[in-house]
C-alpha cells in the first residue's frame, strides 16, 4: 500500500492504488483510452506486492481471466472503456450467475461505438444496468473526484466480497483524468471485507445455498470443496438443471441479494435539499457542476437542492419518492447522455413532480452556467418536461 | 435416473434432503472421479466423448495427481459437459472463454494442475484467439480438445474443423470453408507439446494425457472422436462403431511428423488420418518468466 496522507494523483491512480489498498493481487486487462493509466500503474506496482498483472489478448479474455482469478481466491479487477465494456457483457453475466467477486472499472467515453476516446461522457449507465442478457441484480458505484476513486474502489472490493458478484465502478474520462488531493488512510483505518467461508465439511457443503442474506459462502479452487460451477441454471449444489422452479429460486435469488440489501448498499448524497423545491440529479463529473450551479441559483433566490446517486445501482428510488411527496416540485437531471436516468427519477416521482432534463453528447461536462438556465426556465415554466 | 428436484432453502426438511455425497454406485474403477450422481451422462449413443473422459481420468489416477489439486475447466458444447461429471473443482463457463478462464485459474493459483477440456468449434470458432494467445504466453495448463468436425450440441452445424464435402444443417448445398489443421495452429501458436490421437487409440491417448498432466507449459491434445448423431450419419459413419472402425483402418502413426504436414484432406470426411505425438519441447512457462522478471524488479526497487 502506498504511504498514507496527502497525495496528488489523478483519478485512475487513485483506483489502482484502492484496488491495491483492498488487496487486489489479480489484474488482467486490455489498454484502452481513458482507463489505461489504471492498466499501467497496476503493472508498474504489482511486483513488489507479488501481484499477478495480465495483458489479455482482448476484454472478453481480460474479465473471464479474473473470474477465474477470483474463484483462485484472489481479489480481481480489470478495467476499461465503452468498447471493451462492451465485449464483457457476456461474462459480466457470467459472474453474476455464478457469483464471482470482482471489480470491473469502466470509465466512460463518448460512445457509440468508437465515438469520442479522449473524452467525457455518461452514456453506459444502462448497459450497467441491462447490458448483459436476462434478470440480473447489479451494484454499480460513481465516483465524483479522484478521492472517490481510492474510496470507492475500496468499497467496490468490499461490495463484491460481500455479497459475490463483479462491481462495477463506474467512472467517466473526466474523473479518471483529474489529478486532485487524495488522501489515503493508514491500513488500519481501512475497512477491508473478504468473502465469507464454508462452515460445512466438503462432503455437506452446497456451493450455491445462501445463508440468510442471500450470499453463499464461498469455496475456491484447490481447497478440497470439488466445486462444480456454470453459467447455466444450477441448483444449490452447483449442479445444473433445466427445472423451472430452479430458474425461478435461482433468478430470484440473485435479484433479491441486492434489491433486499439495498438498505446496506445503497449509497447517495445531498446537499441543500431540505427547502428544495427543484432538485438536480447529478453523478460523476457532472455533480462537480451541478453543486455549483446549486449555490449559484441559492444567491440568486432560488430554492434548489442537489442529490448525487453514489450507487447508481441500486438507484434511491425511495428517496426520490419521498421529495416528490415532501415539497419537491421539479426534478431536474443534468447527464451526459440524451437521458437515462431520467427515466429513473420520472419513475420515481411516480407523477407526484415534474421530470427534467439538461441533456449533453458527451465531450464536455455541463457548465454551472448551463444548468443554472434550466433552473431559470424551469421556474419560469419555459422548457417543457423531457418527453415534451 | 431420478431427477433431482431443486430444494427449498428454508423448508425445515432441508437438512434431510442434502445430497449424500460421496455414495459409491462401486461398478466404475473411475467412480472416486467422477460425481455419480450426475451420471449417466447426457452424450449420445455412439459418443466418444465417455472413452475420452474415461482416458483423462485414468491418466488423472496414473499421474499421482490429488484430485483436490486439479481442475476441469470447458466452455459450451457436448464436451463442455465434461466439467459437470468430474468430483474435480470444475468449471463451465461461456462458450469459447474457457481458456481466459483457466489462465485467470492458473495464474491465480499456480499448484493447481489446469486442465481445458472442450470442443473444436468452442476453441477454435468462438475462442480461436484465446487459444493462440495462451499458446504464445505458454502458460501451464493443458488443452484437451475433442474434434467431432461440427456442432453437435446444436444440431451437426459446420465448424471450423468440417471437411467441405460433409453435409451439415448449415451447408445444405455444399461445404466452401477450409477447415483448420489444429495440430499446425498449436504449434505454430507456441504449443510446447502436440498430439492427436482418436477414440480408436486409448492407450496412447492416456499416455499422451498423463505426458501432458506431468508437463510444464500450453500442452494440446487433439482427439477426434465420432458424432453419429450430428454430423457421422450424413457422411457414411453412421454409428460410434463404423467411425472407429474408419479411426482403426484410416489412421497413420508418425510421432515424427511436421505439424503443418498433418492437416485431414480439407475436403473428404473419410480420408487418411496421421496421428501421434507431433510436438514435445522444453521453454519457460509464462509464470517462470514473468517470476523472473517480477523478481529482478523487486531487486531493483530493494524490496522483498
Amino acid at each position: 500500500m502506498m504511504k498514507p496522507g496527502v497525495h496528488f494523483m489523478d483519478g485512475n491512480t487513485a483506483c489502482a492504488e484502492g484496488a491495491i489498498a483492498a488487496g487486489c493481487t489479480f489484474f488482467a486487462g486490455y489498454p484502452i483510452t481513458p482507463a489505461s493509466e489504471i492498466l499501467e500503474r497496476i503493472a508498474n506496482r504489482f511486483p513488489e506486492l507479488h501481484g499477478s498483472y495480465l495483458q489479455m489478448e482482448d476484454e472478453l479474455a481480460s474479465i473471464t481471466a479474473i473470474l477465474g482469478a477470483s474463484w483462485a481466491g484472489r481479489k480481481a479487477m480489470t478495467a476499461t472503456s465503452g468498447p471493451g465494456f462492451s465485449l464483457m457483457m457476456e461474462n459480466y453475466g457470467l459472474g453474476l450467475m455464478t457469483e464471482t467477486p470482482c471489480v470491473i472499472v469502466n470509465v466512460m467515453r463518448g460512445g457509440p461505438s468508437t465515438g469520442l476516446p479522449t473524452k467525457v461522457a455518461q452514456g453506459d449507465v444502462m448497459q450497467t444496468r441491462w447490458g448483459t442478457h436476462g434478470d440480473v441484480g447489479v451494484i454499480v458505484l460513481v465516483p465524483s473526484s479522484p478521492q472517490e476513486m481510492f474510496d470507492l474502489t475500496v468499497e467496490a472490493f468490499n461490495m463484491a466480497e460481500k455479497y459475490r458478484l463483479p462491481v462495477i465502478l463506474l467512472s467517466d474520462e473526466m474523473v479518471s483524468h483529474m489529478t486532485e488531493k487524495v488522501e489515503i488512510p493508514p491500513k488500519e483505518e481501512l475497512n477491508i471485507v473478504d468473502r465469507k467461508k464454508p462452515r460445512d465439511p466438503p462432503s455437506e457443503f452446497l456451493p450455491f445455498c445462501p445463508d440468510e442474506d442471500l450470499v453463499p459462502p464461498m469455496a475456491n479452487a484447490g481447497e478440497g470443496y470439488g466445486v462444480h460451477v456454470t453459467g447455466l441454471t444450477h441448483d444449490e449444489e452447483g449442479h445444473p438443471s433445466v427445472d423451472e422452479k430452479t430458474q425461478n429460486m435461482l433468478v430470484t435469488r440473485l435479484i433479491d441479494k441486492i434489491r433486499k440489501n439495498a438498505d446496506d448498499i445503497l449509497k447517495y448524497e445531498e446537499y441543500k435539499t431540505e427547502d428544495a423545491e427543484i432538485v438536480i440529479v447529478a453523478y460523476g463529473s457532472v455533480y462537480r457542476s451541478a453543486i455549483e450551479a446549486v449555490d449559484m441559483a441559492r444567491e440568486q433566490g432560488y430554492k434548489v437542492g442537489l442529490l448525487r446517486p453514489i450507487t447508481i445501482w441500486p438507484f434511491p428510488e425511495e428517496r426520490i419518492y419521498d421529495m416528490a411527496r415532501n415539497g419537491t416540485e421539479s426534478f431536474l437531471v443534468a447527464e451526459i447522455n440524451f437521458g437515462q436516468i431520467v427515466f429513473e427519477v420520472e419513475r420515481c416521482t411516480a407523477g407526484a413532480a415534474k421530470t427534467y432534463l439538461a441533456p449533453k453528447m458527451g465531450g464536455s461536462i455541463h457548465t454551472p452556467e448551463e444548468i443554472m438556465d434550466r433552473i431559470v426556465a424551469i421556474d419560469q415554466e419555459k422548457i417543457p418536461d423531457f418527453k415534451e | 435416473m431420478s431427477i433431482r428436484k431443486s430444494r427449498d432453502w428454508f423448508s425445515p426438511d432441508y437438512m434431510e434432503q442434502k445430497p449424500k455425497k460421496g455414495a459409491s454406485h462401486g461398478l466404475h474403477p473411475l467412480d472416486n472421479y467422477l460425481r455419480k450422481d450426475r451420471i449417466p451422462h447426457i452424450w449420445c449413443p455412439g459418443c466418444g466423448l465417455g472413452i475420452i473422459l474415461n482416458a483423462y481420468l485414468r491418466a488423472l489416477k496414473d499421474s499421482d495427481i490429488a484430485p483436490e489439486d486439479t481442475a476441469v475447466v470447458s466452455g459450451i458444447g457436448c464436451s463442455g459437459r465434461a466439467a459437470g461429471y468430474v468430483d474435480v473443482d470444475s468449471f463451465h463457463v461461456t462458450h469459447g472463454r474457457a481458456i481466459p478462464f483457466a489462465t485467470g485459474l492458473k495464474v491465480g493459483k499456480r499448484d493447481l494442475v489446469t486442465t481445458v477440456f472442450s470442443g473444436d468449434g468452442d476453441l477454435f470458432a468462438i475462442g480461436g484467439n484465446h487459444f493462440i494467445h495462451a499458446a504464445r504466453r505458454n502458460v501451464d495448463f493443458n488443452v484437451i480438445c475433442v474434434n467431432n468436425f461440427n456442432y453437435g450440441m446444436t444440431g451437426g452445424q459446420a465448424g471450423p474443423t468440417t471437411p467441405t464435402e460433409a453435409p451439415t444443417s448449415t451447408t445444405p448445398w455444399g461445404g466452401f470453408e477450409q477447415p483448420f489443421n489444429l495440430p499446425a495452429v498449436a504449434a505454430g501458436a507456441g504449443a510446447v507439446y502436440v498430439a492427436r490421437w482418436t477414440t480408436y487409440h486409448v492407450e496412447e491417448l492416456i499416455k499422451s494425457l498423463k505426458e501432458a498432466l506431468d508437463k510444464k507449459g500450453f500442452c494440446f491434445i487433439e482427439i477426434l472422436s465420432p458424432c453419429p448423431t450430428g454430423y457421422g450419419r450424413k457422411v457414411g459413419l453412421k454409428t460410434g462403431v463404423t467411425t472407429m472402425k474408419h479411426f482403426k483402418e484410416n489412421c497413420v502413426v508418425d510421432n515424427d511428423a511436421d505439424p503443418t504436414e498433418v492437416g485431414l484432406d480439407p475436403n473428404k470426411p473419410k480420408s487418411k488420418i496421421i496421428v501421434g505425438k507431433f510436438v514435445d519441447r522444453e521453454a519457460p512457462t509464462y509464470q517462470d518468466e514473468r517470476g523472473k522478471v517480477f523478481e529482478a524488479a523487486r531487486k531493483k526497487l530493494g524490496v522483498e
